[in-house]
């Protein structure tokens, strides 16, 4: 009788819980991108396959307090009983096979939900046909506000993403100065934003609208502003979107760059109708600046730096090509940092 | 001039009144606070004229027990600044909505998210689980002190000084404003000039020397001064669980030391380990920091499943269920907490079959976890659970921290982490994990060993009162940040602009305030127990019907701990002496050798703060002098021979008859 009230007020209690739930926008467990969908499905998978042990647990565990409490003088008492094989292997086998099988689901899982690996699929239902080209966004974590570059469009955006609906989208991410993550829940997970580093996400939206990104990195005073609108709009309201970017004067030069780079917080949305060229290239290896060496060329000198076994002629023969490689730099700030760096 | 300039200069370093934060209203109040708090303990000492003995007494003591006790005393302090941090984060971000700041500038709360994972985690639980694995093992396993006293004593002064640097940090200067592990570049010398991250720096640094040296000494306790017949499958599990922290420690602390050290010359004498330019990389500090950090969080759980593993044991008056699985399990989960530590950065690039790899070794570790909570479980079964205040700890726990490791495991799946990463789904999952797993086990770890310390044990209404609302509190605060997670918001923010989240911040900051009260409860408790000390006195020395050689002894043991080592048979020994009938033995003493107290940890540890004060404010002539001192003073410390006397047979005897005495007047 007794527990039957229990259970209805129970019921009632989790209704309650679930249309206060019900109120708010799980963005992970209904997005709008095929990316995250998969990954908010393995959240949801992941949770249920191991609820079918956390939930005997924790019904065993109030069962036995409750069942052995002392006051319970009818309950059976053993107190040097402490082994029993048959238990001990069935204590051992019961995660282990739920861990079997989550980590088969996670194998697969990462393997498939790669950010690395280019998309073979728009939804569950569409492949990606051969002749799609995924969209390329650049995508560079500034303090504190976001670059967005499309390279084959020639256009830069800060603080505003578009993509059209159905298109594989291919982000190349950098940031300038601090670690940041690039994060737009509804579309996928996030991808860290690292300076020096360039780190890549695929991913696709399939529904239009407008959709929160943000850092999900703290990275400084300004981080809690540093957020962007992603729209996902249709093919002919992307060429649009793209047109009143190419519309604008601005122009993002290295110089420009450099200005945008500097740290300010609530930035409006700002369009430029020019990228200079290879400026994305320019930020992962730091040489933005004119003059300054690229760390790409840093580390071939590096590769082709002696190693202890060289003899002492080599050595000579390759201190002189790095000589020439300092003379070409046409800034003083390379000259003066190489031979500290090079020559040891 | 130029000349008089330079000297203030390295005697002041950059430190000017301006780095005193007049400015700050809330520091300031705190400071005041604090100041006539300050003025009041030193007015009492000396009202009391307790300074000669706190001196000989405690400062100096060489005692395991005595330091176990201070140990916890510092993590209890620490923990009021903790908690102090974490309610004004709650309060800031419950109200910072839209137009609405919040009343903390970023500037202010992102040092306050810094300080309050810094200070619980390295200031709190680890004091915390130190003092007690300090006080607990010599006498589980029947030994009269730890392996070497005096490096116990520079142990704790060491950690506290490290403490009191941080603490510093609130009224000269600033703290970090980088995050609990300070990723460079954000903590390179470019993005945070200033001395936060030198604050941060050398605070760990020198707590951390202490803790790496008591690692040292409890494993060398631990492997060598086990009482005769103590096999180590014979060893009860918390000192087992002990010595698996303490393996970890000293395999882990260096590891962290390295990397503070790299980040240190990176920042002060300008290398490029961790910067961006001339071929610095950032992701080495991330990958050496949570090669320390990952271990650390076992560090941590391992002596709380130890703790439970007595507790559950003695207060359902029955061997612990599979003890062989139950050293297995931890030994595993040691080495295993080796293998993870690449699923703190998933989402940092690594290619599919390395996450895949990492994310596996993650889930393995549930599996000796989940065989422990089964162990557990299996205790309880066909048991007699009397619900005093430690097992009412121990059963929430159970029930509360399978969620925590239910969502651990979820976050171990890499394209699940991808969308929960740094979102509060990952701030609701430690906390689950560190409050529900570590802090409940110290709860039910202090309300079971406190009469064996002190001789008296504590009200257990306070105490169920605190329990309740620790239990409700964690609940209120840590759920809606699950939702709050699935919604997609991240972590460290201080200020929000979608109105419809402000309901659940509101809802934790009410569970912040439940916690409050269980803190305010316990307080009350010490407090109430204090004053009826006289009606909660334990007599016999096993005030829990225990299981384990500290229950043999009397409460407060005494300096000594054992008239007679014990010889032990089984692992439950005391219990097994019960059964058989043990007879206490009460003539024939002998003298007992024992170490002599001695304030060269004190001092050594004093001298390192000062040296770390003055690299933090480039004070180089404060630091250079430090240095020196502290050299000069450990070697002068190496020609005190005087270090060990014997207590007298018949001060012994005179101990053991009062205990005598005692234990008639209760039968």
């Amino acid at each position: 009788m007794v527990s039957s009230r229990a259970i209805g007020r129970l019921l009632a209690l989790s209704l309650s819980c679930t249309t206060m739930l019900a109120g708010c926008d799980m963005v992970l467990l209904r997005p709008s991108g095929y990316v995250a969908a998969q990954q908010g499905q393995l959240v949801v998978i992941s949770t249920l396959l191991m609820l079918l042990i956390i939930v005997p647990v924790i019904a065993l565990t109030l069962l036995f307090a409750w069942r052995y409490r002392e006051s319970n003088a009818t309950a059976p008492y053993t107190p040097d009983w402490d082994h029993s094989i048959q238990l001990e292997l069935l204590i051992w086998a019961a995660p282990l096979l739920i861990i079997i099988a989550l980590g088969a689901l996670t194998w697969i899982g990462t393997h498939t939900l790669d950010p690395y690996r280019s998309l073979t699929r728009i939804d569950s239902a569409r492949p990606v046909s051969f002749e799609t080209e995924p969209l390329n966004i650049e995508v560079v974590a500034l303090d504190w506000k976001w670059l967005f570059i499309y390279p084959d469009h020639g256009v830069a955006v800060v603080n505003e993403l578009a993509a059209p609906v159905d298109i594989p989208i291919r982000f190349k991410i950098t940031a300038s100065s601090v670690m940041n993550s690039f994060f737009i829940p509804a579309l996928a997970g996030q991808i860290y934003a690292m300076p020096s580093m360039a780190t890549t996400l695929h991913a696709v939206i399939n529904r239009p609208g407008e959709y929160e990104g943000f850092s999900a990195n703290y990275s400084g005073a300004g981080f809690s502003d540093m957020r962007f609108k992603f729209v996902g709009v249709s093919a002919g309201d992307f060429d649009r979107w793209l047109q009143k970017a190419k519309a604008s004067k601005d122009e993002l030069t290295r110089d420009a760059y450099l200005q945008l780079e500097k740290p300010s917080e609530r930035e409006p949305v700002r369009r430029y109708g020019a990228v200079a060229l290879d400026l994305f290239d320019a930020i992962v290896n730091r040489c933005v600046e004119q003059g300054k060496i690229c760390l790409r060329e840093m580390m071939t000198m590096d590769a082709h730096r002696p190693s202890g076994r060289q003899s002492a002629r080599e050595l000579i023969a390759l201190d002189l090509a790095i000589d020439a490689v300092v003379c070409r730099a046409d800034n003083s700030i390379a000259g003066a940092l190489l031979p500290s760096v090079y020559r040891d | 001039m130029s000349e008089h300039a330079d000297l203030a200069k390295l005697v002041f370093g950059r430190l000017t009144w301006e780095a005193i934060p007049l400015h700050e209203p809330i520091l300031l109040a705190t400071f005041v606070a604090v100041v006539i708090g300050g003025v009041a303990v030193v007015a009492a000492i000396t009202y009391f004229r307790a300074w000669g003995p706190l001196w000989r007494d405690w400062i100096t003591s060489i005692d395991h027990k005595k330091i176990g006790v201070m140990y916890v005393i510092l993590g209890l302090v620490m923990l009021l600044r903790g908690f102090a941090d974490a309610v004004m984060m709650r309060a800031h971000q419950a109200i910072a909505f839209g137009d609405a700041m919040g009343y903390l500038p970023p500037h202010h709360y992102d040092q306050i998210f810094t300080a309050h994972g810094v200070i619980m985690v390295l200031f709190v639980a680890m004091p915390l689980v130190t003092g007690l694995m300090n006080f607990v093992v010599p006498l589980q396993i029947g030994a009269r002190d730890v392996a070497f006293p005096f490096l116990n004593n520079f142990s704790f002064w060491m950690t506290a000084c490290g403490a009191a640097l941080v603490m510093m940090s609130l009224f000269v200067g600033e703290f970090a404003r980088t995050g609990w592990l300070a990723y460079p570049p954000l903590s390179g010398i470019i993005a945070s000039p200033d001395v936060g991250v030198d604050y941060y720096i050398w605070s760990l640094q020198v707590a951390g020397v202490g803790t790496m040296l008591s690692g040292v000494n409890l494993i060398a306790t631990i492997v060598k001064m086990r009482a005769p017949g103590m096999s180590m499958m014979k060893m009860p599990i918390f000192t087992w669980t002990a010595l698996c922290t303490n393996v970890l420690i000293v395999a882990a602390f260096p590891v962290l030391t390295a990397v503070l050290a790299l980040l240190s010359l990176d920042r002060y004498v300008g290398t490029n380990f961790f910067t961006n330019d001339l071929g610095g990389n950032p992701m080495m500090y991330v990958n050496l920091i949570w090669i320390w950090g990952h271990p650390e969080v076992y560090i941590l759980i391992l002596p709380a499943f130890g703790i439970f593993s007595e507790v559950v044991s003695t207060f359902s008056g029955k061997r612990l269920f599979g003890y062989a699985s139950m050293v297995y399990a931890t030994v595993v989960i040691t080495i295993l907490s080796y293998l993870v530590w690449l699923h703190h950065f998933f989402t940092m690039g690594s290619g599919a079959s390395v996450n895949a790899f990492f994310g596996i070794t993650t889930m393995i570790i549930s599996i000796p976890t989940g065989a422990k909570i089964f162990n557990w479980l299996f205790t309880m079964y066909r048991g007699r659970i009397r619900f005093e205040v430690p097992m009412l700890w121990t059963v929430s726990f159970m029930v509360t921290f399978v969620i925590g490791g239910m969502t651990g495991v979820l976050l171990a799946v890499p394209p699940a982490d991808f969308v929960l990463h740094n979102s509060l789904f990952l701030v609701a999952h430690f906390h689950n994990v560190i409050i529900g797993g570590v802090l409940f086990g110290l709860m039910a770890g202090i309300t079971y060993w406190f009469p064996k310390a002190f001789g008296y044990k504590l009200d257990p209404f306070w105490g169920k009162c605190s329990f309740w609302f620790w239990t409700i509190g964690f609940y209120f605060a840590f759920m809606p940040l699950y939702v709050l997670g699935l919604m997609g918001v991240t972590r460290r923010l201080s200020h929000f602009d979608d109105q419809s989240l402000q309901i659940w911040f509101q809802i934790a900051a009410l569970g912040a305030l439940l916690i409050a009260l269980g803190i305010l409860s316990f307080i009350i408790q010490l407090f109430v127990s204090f004053r009826r000390r006289a009606s909660l006195t334990d007599t016999t020395g096993d005030p829990w019907n225990g299981r384990t050689l500290e229950w043999s002894t009397s409460s407060p043991p005494p300096v000594y701990n054992f008239a007679f080592t014990p010889i032990v048979h089984d692992t439950d020994a005391w219990y097994d002496m019960k059964k058989r009938g043990h007879i206490r033995p009460v003539a024939g003493f002998v003298p007992i050798h024992m170490p002599k107290n001695t304030g060269a940890g004190f001092v050594l540890a004093v001298l390192s703060a000062i040296c770390g004060f003055g690299l933090i404010w480039h004070m180089w002539l404060v630091a250079a002098a430090g240095f020196v001192t502290l050299i000069v003073a450990a070697i002068v410390h190496t020609f005190n021979y005087d270090r060990e006397f014997y207590i007298p047979a018949e001060a012994v005897l005179r101990a053991e008859d009062a205990r005598t005495g005692l234990l008639a007047s209760h039968v």
